[in-house]
């Protein structure tokens, strides 16, 4: 990179790269490149995955909307099917069976590129995070001051992602034990029982289902320089860029 | 991501790069034409048919519970396509057995119970979501096929049934020790709803895999279209294993 070498060091933090560009005006900017392509790629890919796991997953549901016993017969809860994918039980599962590949594909693809990067540890929620949440927390629900950020992501936002890697990983798990109870019978009792590995499946979903309408919000909020750098993976925010390049100088 | 971004210019194109390397991801489009989507949606199908099959294994038994744990008789549904009863003849009733067989014919259900018997308490798992534990007894599979002598390099058993109800499985899940040949549950013969005379007893498959009122066996190598199973040739997995 021209002008300015991005240093981190193994064992700190990690800091998003820094180029230095030259304006159309002539004047010497910055701009990070925020979101690199295995990140863009796999967010985008389980975007739509999920998306339809969901979507049909409702659709499943509605198969048998209860979570005890069959007989007598109850509802939990129902809702209207046409806000679902599939258009029958036989549909949804179709559905269901073939973007389980793209899901796990996508989850798997992502955790492998964080952890074999140091890209992970902008992300993990870590212990110290945590007197950092309820400030942050709010700050964005109830008007409260912004607290002082130090780094790229805030203690509620790693949060929020690590907290989404812990639903995949409950939703990958105990959709395999329902895919599978017969070949993986021994990792039935540990959860509880199978129609606990049922519920926690759907607890999982019920998880992504809070978790999108946050996500989209804070979307919204942060704006469109925000946004396409999900896309293009540079941030041209300028002052997002020179955050980083300071971190980087301190770090150094 | 380029090293070299000397002006504004060159970091536009880099972003307009970089956003191009997601156009693969618009090939998911595809599923939203019809033609495509059904295609697409039989081939991941397919493919976690084949996982599943792959991994399954003979050895590999299904939870078996204690008796205290068995849901109770009243309990377990019928479930059934069409009718609970279809009005079999219990006393006239025999099992065809054809295809790839030493003993072709019809059998008695005295016959089948001439073969060692057994019994297990294991889950019925329904495509829907729910489950119960039964207490099922008849004979393993794999004895009544000894019995007539079937070829058990073929690929498919294929299951017609007295509600116009079909059904196939893998050879494999065939002769799995806990697949039953099955006439009785709970210590007393199959009642109507529940499958009378014989029902297929498969805990390492969902329910719709398990035909009920089973009138005729066929051991084969092919499954001819629309012969696959009632609730397959509508979509459903085919392998349908646990």
């Amino acid at each position: 990179m021209r002008g300015k070498t991005v240093v981190h060091k193994p064992q700190q933090r990690f800091i998003p790269p820094v180029a230095v560009f030259r304006s159309r005006s002539g004047v010497e900017r910055k701009v990070s490149y925020e979101h690199p392509f295995a990140v863009r790629f796999t967010h985008w890919l389980n975007a739509i995955a999920l998306f339809v796991m969901a979507g049909s997953g409702l659709r499943i549901y509605l198969a048998f909307p209860a979570f005890g016993d069959k007989l007598p017969p109850h509802d939990f809860f129902r809702f209207p099917g046409r806000y679902t994918i599939g258009g029958w039980l036989g549909g949804a599962l179709q559905w269901h069976f073939t973007f389980m590949w793209l899901f796990v594909g996508s989850g798997l693809v992502y955790v492998l590129y964080e952890v074999t990067t140091d890209n992970w540890r902008q992300i993990l929620f870590m212990p110290r995070d945590i007197r950092g949440v309820w400030p942050m927390f709010r700050h964005y629900f109830l008007f409260g001051p912004k607290p002082e950020q130090e780094e790229s992501y805030n203690p509620l936002q790693k949060l929020a992602y690590t907290g989404t890697i812990l639903l995949g990983a409950l939703s990958i798990v105990t959709g395999l034990i329902l895919y599978k109870s017969g070949q993986l019978s021994f990792l039935i009792p540990p959860f509880g029982g199978y129609r606990m590995v049922r519920i926690l499946h759907f607890v999982a979903l019920v998880g992504f289902l809070g978790f999108i309408p946050g996500h989209f919000v804070m979307v919204i909020v942060h704006g469109w320089n925000n946004f396409q750098s999900m896309l293009t993976g540079f941030n041209f925010k300028p002052e997002y860029a020179e955050q980083r390049a300071s971190e980087a100088d301190n770090e150094s | 991501m380029s090293p070299n971004l000397s002006t504004e210019n060159e970091l536009h194109r880099a972003a307009r790069r970089e956003l191009l390397k997601l156009v693969p991801l618009g090939l998911a489009g595809a599923f939203l034409f019809t033609e495509p989507q059904r295609w697409l949606l039989g081939k991941g199908l397919a493919l976690s048919d084949a996982a599943s099959h792959l991994t399954f294994r003979r050895g590999s038994m299904a939870q078996e519970f204690r008796n205290s744990a068995v849901t109770p008789f009243e309990k377990f549904p019928y479930n059934f396509w069409d009718v609970a009863d279809p009005e079999i003849d219990l006393a006239a009733w025999t099992l065809t057995v054809e295809g790839l067989v030493k003993h072709p014919g019809d059998y008695k259900l005295a016959d089948l119970q001439k073969l060692p018997r057994h019994e297990q308490n294991t889950r019925h798992v329904c495509v829907e979501g729910w489950d119960v534990i039964g207490n099922f007894g008849g004979t393993k599979l794999s004895e009544v096929l000894s019995m007539v002598g079937a070829d058990t390099s073929a690929e498919y058993l294929y299951f017609e049934c007295g509600d116009d109800y079909y059904q196939s499985i893998d050879m494999e899940s065939a002769l799995h020790p806990q697949t039953l040949a099955c006439w009785e549950m709970y210590g007393r013969p199959l009642n109507r709803g529940h499958g009378a005379p014989l029902r297929i007893v498969i805990p390492t498959k969902l329910g719709y895999k398990q035909p009920k009122y089973v009138e005729k066996m066929v051991v084969t190598n092919v499954l001819r279209p629309g012969h696959r199973g009632y609730w397959e040739d509508q979509g459903y997995s085919w392998f349908g294993g646990l």
